[in-house]
C-alpha cells in the first residue's frame, strides 16, 4: 500500500441504487465503502479479519482490502483502543470493534482519559478521528455480560460523541458519518435489532429486515448526519423520546396501546437533537423517555432533565422514565428485565391518564 | 561506555560514533535541561506556577535518545522527558508559557504544568494517566507501518507505571505486529516513594519483561550520554529498517523529588541523593570531553554563564507575558473550544451561560 489517499470525490458521484439489508449488512456496506473511498480507514479488533467477527459485521473485507486494512487484533480491549488512539493521532482512520459493549471496560480509560481529550488537551495540535463501534443490549440470551447498554458512560465524557442506530438505513449512514467525522465517536449497535425489527414480545419471531421498509439502504456513499433524531411516527397525545431496539418496542407499545402517540428515534445521543424533541413535547404536552439500560442515572435522566427545562410550562403531566431493572441483566428472566411493550404501554397511558 | 575516568571504551564505543562537535552540542542539552529545571523549580516555589518536575540525574536520557530520531518521528513521552523537546530545538520560551499557563501556552492553559504538546517536535501531547501512551506509541508505529511510512514511534515510561495494564497492551501489540517503535523504560529506582522491586516483583531487570514478549530488550546506563545514544540509534536502526520493537531500560537515579509536591527526605536513606549511583551525566560527559581534549573547566563554566543568561532572559521575556497569577493568560473563549472540532449546541448554550 503507498501512502494513503482519499478518493471520496469518485465516491460521490456514483449512482445511488437500493438494496435490501440486514443491520448487519449494512453495517459491513459502510465499511466497505468507507474502505475503498478512503485509504486511511483501517479496520480491527477481535476476530474481525479472518473471521469476519462474530457478529459478521466486518465479513470479506480482510479479503478484499488485505491484512494491513482489515485484521484480527489480541484479545485486549485497552490494547485496540490504545493503539487506534495512535493511528488516529497518525492520520489513519481506524474503525475499531469491541466484541460486546460489555468488554470496553478495560478500554474505558483510553477512551475517557486519552480518546476524548485528545484535541483539548493538546489545543488541536493532535486530534483523535476515531470510531468505535459495540455490540449493545440484550434480548439474545447473552447474560449479564453480553447484554448490557453503557451509552451513558459515554454521553458523560466531555469529548466523545455517542450514536446509536435503530434500523439499517441509518446504521450505514450513520457510520460512514460517524468515521467521516474527525472526533472520536462511540458508534453502539443494537443487537437484538441486528436481523430484523422487533415487537419486544419474546414468542413472536423476528420480522426480516429485507420486508421492511426502512430495510431499503442505498448502495455506495450517503452520509446521516450526526446530531439529527427522526420522528418515526407522528402523534399528538404524547411523546416517546427512545433509540434503538427501544424504537421497535414503543412503536409496538404505541400501537398496542391505541394511544397517539409521536415517537422519536434520538440516532444520535450526543450531539443530541433537542429542538425536535422540545417541539414534539410543546405539542403534546406530555413525554414518556424509553432505554434499555438500567434507570438510575441512565441517559433518560438527562433527557428528563433537558425536557423539563425546554419544556416545563407546556407540561400537562410528569415525565416518565421506562428502563431495565437496577440489576445485572438476569440470563433466564431477561424478558422480565427487558422493557417490553406491556410495561412502555403503561407508562404511555399512566402519563395520558394524568391530570 | 564511559570508564571511571571518562573513556569511551568498549565495542559499543566503536560505531556509531558521534563527533566531538555533536557531543559538545549534548553537554549543552543537558547543561539547558539544568538550569531550565532550576529555575522552574525557583519560579514554582515563588507561585509562578502551580506545579514542576525536575530532571535532575535523568537528563542523559531524553537528551540523547533525542538524536537517534529524525524529524517527523514521534515520542510518545512522561513528563520527564523534557530534553527531547531542548534536544529537538523546540523554543524554551514555548516551554516556560506552557508552565505559566500565560497567553503563550500553546495548550491555551488547560494542561498541567510540564505536559507539553508539541507535533511537530515529535512530542505527542502528555497525559496524566500512567502508560496509557505505550499501546498509542505502538498504534502510531503500526500507522505508520499501514502507511508505508519510515517514520517510527518511540514510547516512554517509567518504572512504576511498568505495573499498569495499558504497559502489556502495549507489548503484546508491538510483539505481534513488530511495528517499528522503540520502548523505553526510565528506570530511574522511584515511583514517588515507592522503590522500583515494588513494580518489578521478582523479575532481574524491567528489560527481562520485554524477553518474554520475544521484543529484543536493552539495559543501559542511563546516566552515560554515549551509552544512550549507541542503545537509541541501535533501535530505531532496527525499527527503520523494519526489524521491528526494541525495549530499552535505562538505569538511572532519580536525584530529585518526584514533583513539587514530593519530599524525598521522608522515605529515601539520607545521604543517597548526594551519594547519586550511576553519577551526574552531566559530570561524567563533561570528564569525557576533558580526557579528550576537547574540553576544558574553562568553557564548561563558559556554557554555564551562558546558558544561564539565556534561560533567564528566556524566563523574563515569558513572565513579561505572564504567570499563573499575573499577567495575561489565555483567553476565557478557549475555555469552551476545541472539545470537538466543531462546537456542539450543548456546549454552545453552556458557553453564552457561562457569559464568554
Amino acid at each position: 500500500m503507498n501512502r494513503p489517499t482519499v478518493r471520496r470525490e469518485a465516491e460521490a458521484k456514483a449512482p445511488t441504487t437500493t438494496k435490501r439489508m440486514t443491520m448487519i449488512e449494512a453495517i459491513r456496506d459502510a465499511h466497505d465503502v468507507a474502505m475503498a473511498a478512503d485509504d486511511r480507514v483501517v479496520v480491527y479488533g477481535e476476530d474481525v479479519g479472518y473471521f469476519g467477527g462474530v457478529f459478521r459485521c466486518t465479513a470479506g473485507l480482510q479479503e478484499k482490502y488485505g491484512p494491513t486494512r482489515c485484521f484480527d487484533a489480541p484479545i485486549s480491549e485497552q490494547g485496540i483502543v490504545g493503539t487506534a488512539i495512535g493511528m488516529a493521532a497518525y492520520g489513519l482512520r481506524p474503525v475499531v470493534e469491541i466484541q460486546f459493549a460489555d468488554y470496553m471496560y478495560p478500554a474505558y480509560d483510553q477512551l475517557v482519559s486519552e480518546a476524548a481529550r485528545l484535541r483539548y488537551r493538546s489545543a488541536g495540535d493532535f486530534t483523535c478521528p476515531l470510531v468505535v463501534r459495540m455490540p449493545v443490549g440484550g434480548g439474545i440470551f447473552g447474560a449479564e455480560t453480553h447484554s448490557q447498554s453503557p451509552e451513558a458512560l459515554f454521553t458523560h465524557v466531555a469529548g466523545l460523541k455517542t450514536v446509536m442506530p435503530s434500523n439499517p438505513y441509518d446504521a450505514k449512514g450513520l457510520l460512514l458519518a460517524a468515521i467521516e467525522d474527525p472526533d472520536p465517536v462511540i458508534f453502539l449497535e443494537p443487537k437484538r435489532v441486528y436481523n430484523g425489527p422487533f415487537d419486544g414480545h419474546p414468542d413472536r419471531p423476528i420480522v426480516p429486515w429485507k420486508n421492511h421498509r426502512l430495510a431499503e439502504v442505498p448502495t455506495g456513499h450517503y452520509v446521516e448526519p450526526l446530531g439529527k433524531a427522526a420522528v418515526r411516527r407522528p402523534g399528538t397525545a404524547v411523546t416517546v423520546v427512545t433509540y434503538g431496539t427501544m424504537v421497535h418496542v414503543s412503536l409496538a407499545a404505541v400501537s398496542e396501546s391505541g394511544i397517539d402517540a409521536e415517537v422519536i428515534d434520538l440516532r444520535t445521543l450526543l450531539p443530541l437533537d433537542l429542538e425536535t424533541i422540545t417541539q414534539s413535547v410543546q405539542k403534546t404536552g406530555r413525554c414518556v423517555v424509553v432505554h434499555e439500560a438500567t434507570l438510575t442515572s441512565g441517559f433518560g435522566a438527562e433527557l428528563v432533565a433537558l425536557i423539563q427545562r425546554e419544556c416545563f410550562y407546556h407540561l400537562e403531566a410528569p415525565i416518565f422514565r421506562v428502563g431495565g431493572w437496577d440489576m445485572p441483566y438476569p440470563h433466564v428472566h431477561e424478558w422480565n428485565y427487558f422493557p417490553g411493550p406491556e410495561r412502555v404501554g403503561r407508562a404511555l397511558r399512566a402519563v395520558v391518564e394524568a391530570d | 561506555m564511559l570508564d571511571d575516568e571518562g573513556r569511551a571504551v568498549g565495542p559499543w564505543a566503536e560505531e556509531p560514533k558521534l563527533s566531538f562537535d555533536e557531543l559538545r552540542e549534548g553537554l549543552e542539552h543537558m547543561v539547558t535541561l539544568r538550569i531550565f529545571d532550576e529555575r522552574m523549580l525557583l519560579a514554582q516555589r515563588q507561585q509562578k506556577t502551580s506545579f514542576y518536575m525536575q530532571h535532575l540525574g535523568e537528563e542523559a536520557v531524553s537528551c540523547a535518545f533525542r538524536r537517534a530520531l529524525n524529524d517527523g518521528d514521534m515520542n510518545f513521552p512522561t513528563y520527564r522527558q523534557a530534553g527531547l523537546l531542548i534536544a529537538g530545538g523546540y523554543p524554551l520560551l514555548s516551554m516556560m508559557n506552557q508552565i505559566y499557563a500565560n497567553a503563550g501556552d500553546p495548550t491555551h492553559g488547560r494542561q498541567l504544568p510540564v505536559l507539553y504538546s508539541a507535533k511537530d517536535h515529535g512530542f505527542f501531547t502528555l497525559s496524566g494517566n500512567l502508560a496509557t501512551q505505550v499501546p498509542q506509541a505502538v498504534g502510531w508505529a503500526m500507522a505508520s507501518a499501514i502507511a508505508g511510512d519510515t517514520k517510527i514511534a518511540a514510547a516512554w515510561v517509567g518504572d512504576g507505571s511498568t505495573a499498569e495494564g495499558d504497559f502489556y497492551a502495549g507489548m503484546v501489540f508491538a510483539s505481534t505486529y513488530r511495528p517499528p517503535v522503540v520502548i523505553n523504560v526510565v528506570n530511574n529506582q522511584w515511583a514517588i516513594s515507592t522503590f522500583q522491586g515494588i513494580a518489578m516483583g521478582g523479575s532481574e531487570t524491567f528489560a527481562h519483561r520485554g524477553l518474554g514478549f520475544g521484543i529484543p530488550s536493552l539495559r543501559v546506563d542511563g546516566n552515560d550520554y554515549l551509552a544512550v545514544y549507541a542503545a537509541a540509534r541501535w533501535a530505531a536502526d532496527r525499527a527503520r529498517n523494519n526489524l521491528g520493537p526494541t525495549l530499552i531500560e535505562h538505569v538511572t537515579y532519580r536525584a530529585g523529588a518526584h514533583s513539587t509536591s514530593d519530599d524525598p527526605s521522608a522515605y529515601r536513606p539520607a545521604g543517597s541523593g548526594s551519594a547519586w549511583p550511576l553519577g551526574d551525566p552531566i559530570a561524567r560527559l563533561k570528564q569525557h570531553l576533558i580526557v579528550s581534549g576537547e574540553w576544558s573547566e574553562r568553557t564548561h563554566a563558559e556554557l554555564i554563564a551562558k546558558v544561564t543568561e539565556h534561560v533567564i532572559e528566556t524566563q523574563q521575556k515569558a513572565e513579561a507575558i505572564g504567570t499563573l497569577h499575573s499577567g495575561s493568560r489565555s483567553s476565557k473563549k478557549f475555555m469552551f473550544e476545541g472539545v470537538f472540532e466543531e462546537m456542539t449546541p450543548h456546549l454552545q448554550r453552556q458557553r453564552k451561560e457561562a457569559g464568554f
